[in-house]
């Protein structure tokens, strides 16, 4: 998108992802979504006196996961209280990192070539879960709320991008490839519908080679196109209150994903509120090179890597190809593809098949082998089944597992014999005297007319490059 | 000497601390953290020089736990402290705006 009268969008993501651990933050207790309401919740995570918590070690690994993915500095680090009255919260601060984050300026580069930088990834503990209660179902005019504490304390990380993202586009691929990063080394399951992904947007404007203008902070963004369209709607008001003669103060918006606006949650005042201090209760984390050089010996190839890898296996991807590609690992479905290079089969074919008919059937993978997928895309390469057969094949064996011959043979996908084939083409030419003439005469487009017709009479059964191959040594 | 701080700054973290003083509390108190304030700055005519920060007590660093589940409380005596309670949540008064 194009803003009006040369203004610039400058924007700033914070996104918060909850760790894939069993346990939270610093206590035992389970950390996992959707179980009765305040049935994970003990003495540390409640805030009672006298409890004292305790770091989880796989947390600290998976922060570190995170700084190394995302080239980031990793540094010994101490954890602060951020103070606050809010009933999400029972011990009335919540435990972050504040001068001394875990992982320290880093970058991560996006699949069109631009690199958005990482000011910080730090650890902190997520808050309790409020639903208000009123008529309107908003927070304004709600009046009471409800608290559930099974996510308070529950692991989190907070990654803070630079101001370096310039429209809504580049907002978008930045997370989705973040999520992609933090889904591949097992830190998180990438949910922004649960909230296990959380994003919020620092978002201002001004005129190229002028200081920055005043931002404002966007909340409430639970999906890429939350994303997408409060950065747009808010840029834009931001340009028209400004060239009204307006001035932007610095606030937290609320986005209305129905009313597609976003409106004044509440002013910044001074930063000092929080009184941030040092945590008594924790000591400081100062991981030795061994234990860093573990975690790094731990993550897995990364996406941006990994989508390279195929995309070499094919020969002038197209576009359509590279999407095909990026659905493939996001969807962490590259070892079918990889089956395909190895056994020398078609790539591109192997792409296609796993982002539409595989990606549409994630949930049933387990039974579909490998082997089973090489030898179904073997068999369309070759021509024994058409592609709509292929298709069939593939959904045949994610329903109910089996290998592709005896699918395809239950279904009666023989292949047809070339002599059933040639006698079938010449009853149709026969038939369809004026448009094998015309066939004749140099009108290639009758050859999808004759297709048809075979396809029809075969009930499917016959291979379009076969059809072609026909007509042609008839022509 | 000027004074180490204002019955306004004392004030201003009460009320970020929600606790509703008198006008005496205020003065009072304003005399009372002053002087553990001039105390603190005490500390401040060391030569400190080359002497790194301590925040704790203790040389530890690392103190961590492995990510195994422990047992959590009964949902029923916990809920049972909270004045108000409703779906097995704790009910709280209309909220203003949201979390920081």
């Amino acid at each position: 998108m194009t803003l009006p009268n040369g203004w610039e969008m400058v924007v700033g993501l914070e996104v918060h992802t909850e760790l894939k651990t069993k346990t939270k933050l610093f206590c035992g207790c389970a950390n996992e979504f959707g179980s009765a309401p305040n049935s994970q919740v003990c003495p540390i995570c409640l805030g009672l006196p006298g409890s004292m918590p305790v770091l989880n070690e796989r947390a600290v690994e998976l922060a570190m996961a995170i700084g190394f993915a995302l080239n980031c500095t990793i540094q010994d680090s101490t954890f602060h209280r951020k103070n606050y009255f809010y009933p999400d919260m029972p011990k009335d601060y919540q435990v972050s990192q504040y001068d001394l984050p875990i992982n320290a300026r880093g970058y991560l580069d996006l699949p069109d070539g631009s690199r958005v930088s990482i000011e910080r990834a730090h650890m902190e503990e997520d808050t309790g879960k409020t639903t208000h209660l009123g008529t309107s179902g908003r927070i304004h005019g709600a009046d009471r709320s409800l608290v559930d504490y099974n996510r308070s304390g529950v692991p989190l990380v907070e990654i803070v991008s630079g101001p370096d993202i310039r429209n809504p586009q580049q907002a978008r691929d930045y997370v989705a490839e973040l999520r992609s990063i933090l889904v591949a080394i097992g830190a998180s399951d990438g949910r922004m519908e649960e909230g296990s992904l959380r994003v919020d947007a620092n978002v201002s404007v001004h005129k190229p080679d002028t200081p920055f203008g005043t931002r404002c902070e966007i909340k409430n963004l639970n999906s890429l196109r939350s994303l997408t369209r409060a950065i747009e709607y808010e840029a834009l008001r931001q340009i028209d209150v400004l060239e009204d003669g307006g001035s932007i103060r610095q606030e937290t918006r609320h986005w209305d994903e129905d009313r597609g606006e976003t409106s004044t949650l509440r002013v910044k005042e001074e930063a000092e509120d929080y009184r941030y201090f040092r945590e008594p209760d924790l000591v400081d984390l100062a991981p030795d090179q061994a234990w860093k050089d573990r975690v790094l010996a731990g993550l897995p190839k990364l996406p941006a890597r990994r989508r390279q890898d195929l995309e070499a296996l094919l020969t002038n991807p197209t576009d359509a190809q590279r999407d095909g590609v990026t659905t493939v690992v996001d969807l962490n479905l590259d070892i079918y593809v990889e089956g395909v290079a190895q056994a020398q089969g078609d790539v591109a074919l192997a792409v296609a098949r796993a982002a539409n008919e595989l990606a549409a059937n994630i949930e049933k993978l387990a039974n579909l082998s490998v082997e089973n997928f090489v030898a179904t895309v073997a068999m369309e390469q070759s021509g024994q089944l058409s592609a709509t057969q292929a298709k069939n094949v593939l959904s045949e064996l994610l329903d109910q597992g089996g290998d592709p011959v005896s699918v395809a043979k239950a279904k009666g996908f023989e292949q047809l014999s070339t002599d059933s084939l040639s006698a079938t083409v010449g009853e149709l030419i026969v038939a369809n005297p004026e448009e094998w003439q015309r066939f004749k005469d140099g009108d290639d487009k009758l050859a999808q007319f004759f297709i048809g017709l075979v396809m029809k009479a075969t009930k499917g059964q016959a291979n379009g490059k076969a059809v072609i191959a026909e007509l042609q040594s008839r022509r | 000497m000027t004074e180490p701080l204002s019955r306004d700054d004392v004030a201003h973290v009460a009320k970020l601390a929600r606790l509703r003083l008198t006008e005496d509390e205020l003065v009072r108190y304003t005399e009372q953290l002053g002087k553990i304030l001039v105390h603190a700055q005490d500390l401040s005519s060391l030569d400190l020089h080359g002497v790194a920060p301590t925040a704790h007590p203790f040389g530890l660093v690392n103190v961590v736990r492995s990510d195994e589940v422990r047992a959590s409380l009964d949902p029923a005596p916990v809920l049972a402290q909270a004045p108000d309670v409703e779906d097995g949540r704790f009910a709280v008064p209309r909220i203003v705006g949201e979390a920081p």
